[in-house]
């Protein structure tokens, strides 16, 4: 538990914001590691789905500054298809083969002198394509006649689980109220102001391939990337620069491209750099899936939840990449949320079309699954005529029950969800809004608001990702359990008594050096100033282990703990030490404000300094069997992150936090605008060290997730092609459209970290899509209108009242029960009318 | 999205420049602001041979009164009308209409001609050009013309201007003393295009209407004059009975297309609302 100390708990000023505010931060495209790096550009599908019958690339090669190229053909020699998450045969290169499958699949690399000569030879490369018939629509994918992506695998089905907890049927079966309804979530990403870049280079001579590059990992994808290129994994160096500008998620899905620019540097013979483009980035870098999903909720008429059905239809793209499925099962140990029932199905299928691929996106799966489960506790309150407010806590897991396992083998470590709750309607003044929605609806206004709860969970156990696998398949001798969530940190002090903190993690932003300088000054008994903090992977030199990176709220969780563990491990030494040279006992003295003390407060006292130089100018002072140097490395594994078992339950991430949100919106009834009146955020997750950098994630998680709801989407057209390339089509929010947020925590100590610290990186992006998606509907209840459909845009919006005003509008959504299994009754769609792409035409 | 290879030139009078482009012969592109050009450049969407910067044309940068008219120079910087006085004083709807324009680093690279000739109907300026009755005066090697707004914009992106000729100076009549004016905008987000934009004057004298003047953006190909809702008020005054005439009749004057930010009829609908909308604040600031 964390112990009453200065600098933890304070907003510390970030010690990277000095460099990144005045232009000296080292981001990818700023990097020089390699001299004479040439340029590579990409050459990517322009049709959705198309044989490729071959390439000729004499005009490219023969352009002025060209240096070589590279195509499908070479990665179909050279590389192995990656490793992924099901059992269907689905091969997966770092670049087209045989077949492109999406727009803006690579399908070709050229490299030059410069990035400019590599564009104008990149549109010299002639493929020859032909086209194949397309498919878009989850759903439709999967139609007996609908075009198939992956002739081996025979649909397109990369895999589907049934996951059954309790006893659901019973639980449907004994209800008093089953409501059902139909979702659909948006693709949608980050666009992280930086955009991907990978540099290469192979030295042939010792067999070692060094790519330098703005991952987030090394993760399982430094493995997976070694198999492709036929390296050992000692032969495959990543190196991440110090500053990434923002991932979100989305950086882990970079590994392809990792692979294709080495393998352009082995096959050309000289380094290679290559910067993703905006254009390029929001094609074919990564996104969350877009998913159709068919809820269901069994209830007693007092508004207590027997269990719940979901039924998925996620769209991971072209191909599955790894770590997907996690789209569907990366909360498999909060599918229940903050609630307690006990009976749940879950009927999860991971479905290609010939869409761009799909990985983590922050609130990995969350965003979804909330959207769905508090869209379905309002219509559930709605059926009862109960007060949302009411229906949620009749259920919420109480705090006596922590640490609580839920019925999908999560382990929630703390959390008080009532209070928590509590605090967010009192700091929104729940009952005076509900005052002022009477006032204005009856002034014809559309006011409504809008809660969402919901565990937030951080530091994923990678065990998760087999939960996708057949019991029976995981049942097999040959197959290997898999587990773990583990990061490493290293603290040495100076022979002048001043520390460095070594870490292998990958910030993108969240202000590690600021958190770890924090940490190590309390444990020490510094000030931060005197922590300098090294923070730049290198798998050849930092200790890391397979979940090793900065992804799913890790940091604040387990990059912390390690840090904490590591100044414990080196205060013991110095205790040792300093009893040695004292001449006292051990148990008599102890580490105290920067140095050791007696226990009894009286006699003399060694600070760090003094032992630090004794220490390393003196190796004779040391006790007999002490190492020398003053340094220790600690490495912080969860032992909560176990393998799935075969019941298919998993502690799929490792701490847990909590979030209750309410907010109050307006709908302006001509124009279908979209006014946020009041947003009220509470978390909780346990130890804040940062409550600055605590604040900055969750604004950029609410925005996120606001983004979401009403601006982003990577929309296609029927004809497989991106309608939302550029920022003029895919509108990201800005600070113009940011609300005004109020946020407040509560703290649960996690009893599972030294510091009681949980991760809260991805927070509201995960609950804002349901907020604003049941305050919306709570506005527009007066036209009968739900919305269960994102993003919310205003000519969707607009369309769909328009039609509820003409009568024609939307059905109640209490809808007739449908039979488990069946093929379920669409709920209302809201769909309007496919409109056609941007009127601008293309200027000659 | 590294353009393509052209040629560049910066020459200091229009008279170097009219003769830059006379020598490409309309394969050059003339450079102002860059907001909308250097975008279409990087996605390899214009390839011209050359691009003739106009940024060094001192010449080409101000704002003078003449004759009942504020005259502006092609080259002046959305941020500068922003903040002129004699806009604030004249042209009040010329500076609301500004704040509308992009965020702040794109008005301070971009410039009222740039914005005109570039002709993008959900744009601001085209829309108050077309409202106040505005005008172009275009050079080209065999002298000056002045083209009237209504011949200007001849669809998307397309005005008249002729590929050797340069748009040199905006001129828009300075609005009559105490007229009421507002522009109403209906983007996604602050700063966007416009799905539809209302450009509104009203010269009043009491409950009559001496002069109404309206023009949208984003409804159409080009800025659409509603002169048969202006006609409404002028005959029928500025009773909200002929507000809702004006607004409806709005509606039917415009053909907007689809696109994937808005429909059709959503757009249409805007046109309407956004009339009404501009209408009441424009005859509420009024004075007579």
């Amino acid at each position: 538990m964390g112990q009453v100390t200065g600098w933890i708990g304070k907003s510390v000023k970030r010690v990277e914001d000095a460099r990144l505010l005045t232009g000296r931060g080292t981001y990818i495209d700023d990097h020089p590691p390699v001299a004479n790096a040439c340029h590579a550009a990409i050459v990517r599908s322009p049709l959705p789905h198309a044989k490729i019958r071959g390439y000729d690339l004499a005009a490219a090669l023969a352009l002025d500054g060209v240096v070589g190229a590279i195509t499908g053909e070479d990665v179909a020699r050279h590389t192995k298809p990656f490793s992924v998450g099901v059992t269907a045969p689905i091969h997966y290169y770092c670049a087209a083969t045989d077949r492109a499958r999406f727009v803006g699949e690579p399908v070709a690399v050229v490299v030059a002198k410069n990035r400019y000569v590599a564009e104008d030879a990149a549109e010299l490369v002639q493929v020859d394509y032909e086209p194949l018939p397309i498919v878009v629509d989850p759903e439709r994918a999967l139609d007996a006649a609908a075009p198939i992506l992956h002739e081996a695998v025979g649909s397109n089905l990369a895999g589907n689980r049934r996951l059954v907890y309790g006893d659901p049927d019973r639980a449907f079966r004994e209800a008093d109220v089953v409501v059902n309804e139909r979702f659909s979530f948006p693709k949608y990403g980050s666009t992280p102001i930086e955009t991907y870049g990978v540099i290469a280079r192979w030295d042939p001579l010792d067999g070692v391939c060094t790519v330098w590059s703005n991952f987030m990992g090394p993760f399982i994808m430094h493995p997976l990337t070694a198999r492709v290129l036929g390296l050992a994994e000692n032969k495959l160096r990543f190196i991440v620069p110090t500053d990434i500008g923002g991932s979100f998620g989305i950086k882990s899905s970079i590994y392809p491209y990792i692979a294709l620019i080495a393998l352009a540097a082995m096959r050309l013979g000289v380094p290679v750099k290559w910067i993703e483009d905006r254009r390029e980035h929001l094609l074919a870098s990564s996104s969350g899936t877009d998913r159709v999903a068919y809820r269901e909720v069994a209830a007693h008429k007092d508004g207590t939840i027997l269990g719940m059905r979901f039924k998925w239809l996620d769209n991971v793209g072209g191909y599955i990449r790894s770590p997907e499925p996690g789209c569907s099962f990366r909360p498999t140990g909060n599918f229940v949320g903050p609630y307690r029932f006990q009976h749940l199905e879950v009927d999860a299928s991971v479905v290609m079309t010939n869409k761009s691929l799909t990985g983590p996106n922050r609130g990995y799966a969350c965003g979804h699954l909330y959207f769905e489960t508090e869209g379905m506790i309002d219509r559930l309150a709605d059926r009862l005529g109960l007060d949302p407010v009411e229906v949620r806590r009749r259920n919420l897991v109480q705090p006596d029950q922590f640490p609580y396992r839920t019925p999908t083998g999560g382990l929630y470590d703390s959390g008080d969800y009532p209070a928590a709750f509590d605090r967010a309607l009192a700091l929104a003044g729940y009952d005076e809004l509900r005052r002022e929605q009477a006032k204005a609806r009856a002034a014809g206004r559309y006011v409504g608001i809008g809660l969402a709860l919901a565990v937030d969970p951080s530091v994923s156990n990678m065990g998760y990702v087999a939960t996708a696998l057949d019991p029976q398949f995981r049942a097999k001798p040959e197959y290997l359990p898999k587990s773990g969530a583990v990061d490493a940190a290293t603290i040495k002090i100076d022979p002048l008594g001043r520390v460095i903190a070594i870490l292998g993690t990958t910030p993108q932003g969240q202000g590690h050096q600021t958190v770890v300088s924090q940490i190590v000054a309390d444990e020490l008994g510094l000030v931060p100033q005197d922590v300098t903090v090294v923070d730049e992977m290198d798998t050849f030199t930092r200790i890391w282990s397979i979940s090793s990176g900065t992804y799913s709220s890790r940091f604040g969780s387990v990059g912390t703990s390690a840090v904490a563990l590591a100044a414990r491990k080196l205060k013991a030494k110095l205790v040792d030490y300093a009893a040695h040279l004292m001449e006292l006992p051990v148990a008599s003295l102890e580490f105290r404000e920067g140095a050791v003390r007696p226990r009894s407060g009286k006699g003399p006292a060694y600070s760090i300094k003094d032992l630090a130089g004794r220490a390393h100018w003196n190796t004779e002072s040391l006790p007999d069997g002490m190492e020398p140097a003053l340094q220790a490395t600690a490495v912080f594994g969860f032992t909560v992150a176990k393998a799935v078992d075969a019941e298919d339950r998993v502690n799929s991430s490792n701490t847990y936090g909590f979030i209750a949100e309410v907010m109050a919106v307006e709908v302006d009834p001509e124009t279908a605008a979209i006014t946020i009146l009041r947003y009220v955020t509470v978390h909780d997750a346990g130890t804040i060290i940062n409550p600055m950098i605590a604040e900055g994630q969750i604004y950029g998680g609410a925005l996120h997730g606001l983004g979401g709801a009403l601006y982003e989407e990577l929309q296609y057209d029927d004809n497989g092609q991106l309608l939302t390339g550029t920022f003029m089509d895919y509108l990201v929010p800005t600070a113009s459209e940011a609300p005004t947020i109020d946020i407040a925590h509560i703290v649960s100590p996690s009893p599972l970290t030294p510091l009681g610290s949980k991760g809260l990186g991805e927070s509201s992006s995960m609950t804002v899509p349901a907020a604003i998606a049941n305050a919306v509907s709570d506005a527009l209840s007066p036209l009968g209108i739900r919305i269960n459909d994102l993003p919310m845009t205003p000519t969707k919006l607009w369309t769909i009242m328009e039609r509820a005003k003409s009568g024609a509008g939307q059905e109640s959504g209490d809808r007739s029960r449908v039979a488990s299994g069946a093929a379920q009754e669409s709920g209302d769609r809201s769909r309007v009318a496919p409109i056609s792409g941007h009127p601008r035409p293309k200027p000659a | 999205m590294k353009p393509p290879k052209f040629e560049y030139h910066a020459p200091r009078t229009v008279d170097e420049a009219l003769a830059l482009l006379g020598r490409y012969g309309g394969d050059a592109k003339v450079l102002a602001g860059g907001q909308s050009l250097m975008p279409l450049l990087n996605f390899r969407l214009a390839r011209p041979a050359a691009l003739v910067d106009l940024n060094r044309i001192a010449s080409l940068a101000y704002i003078r009164e003449h004759d009942g008219q504020i005259r502006f120079g092609a080259m002046t910087r959305q941020r500068t009308i922003e903040f002129s006085p004699v806009v604030a004083q004249r042209l009040p709807l010329l500076k609301e209409a500004t704040r509308w324009v992009g965020h702040l680093p794109i008005r301070t690279r971009g410039t009222i001609g740039g914005s005109i000739a570039h002709a993008d109907p959900s744009a601001e300026y085209p829309a108050v050009l077309a409202a106040l009755e505005g005008e172009v005066v275009a050079r080209g090697a065999k002298g000056e013309r002045v083209i009237r707004a209504g011949d200007l914009f001849q669809t998307y992106l397309t005005t008249n201007l002729a590929p050797d000729e340069i748009l040199t100076e905006v001129r828009l009549p300075a609005m009559p003393a105490g007229a009421g004016y507002a522009l109403e905008e209906f983007a996604r987000r602050h700063g966007d295009f416009a799905i539809i934009g209302i450009a509104a004057m009203v010269v009043r004298d009491g409950q009559r209407c001496k002069l109404a003047r309206l023009a949208t953006a984003g409804a159409g190909p080009v800025p659409v004059r509603l002169r048969a809702a202006e006609e409404i008020l002028e005959r029928d005054g500025l009773g909200d009975a002929a507000i809702e005439a004006a607004a409806r009749r709005a509606t039917e004057l415009v053909d907007p297309d689809a696109d994937i930010h808005a429909s059709a009829d959503y757009r249409r609908h805007l046109t309407g609302v956004l009339t009404k909308r501009a209408l009441v604040r424009a005859i509420g600031v009024a004075r007579g």
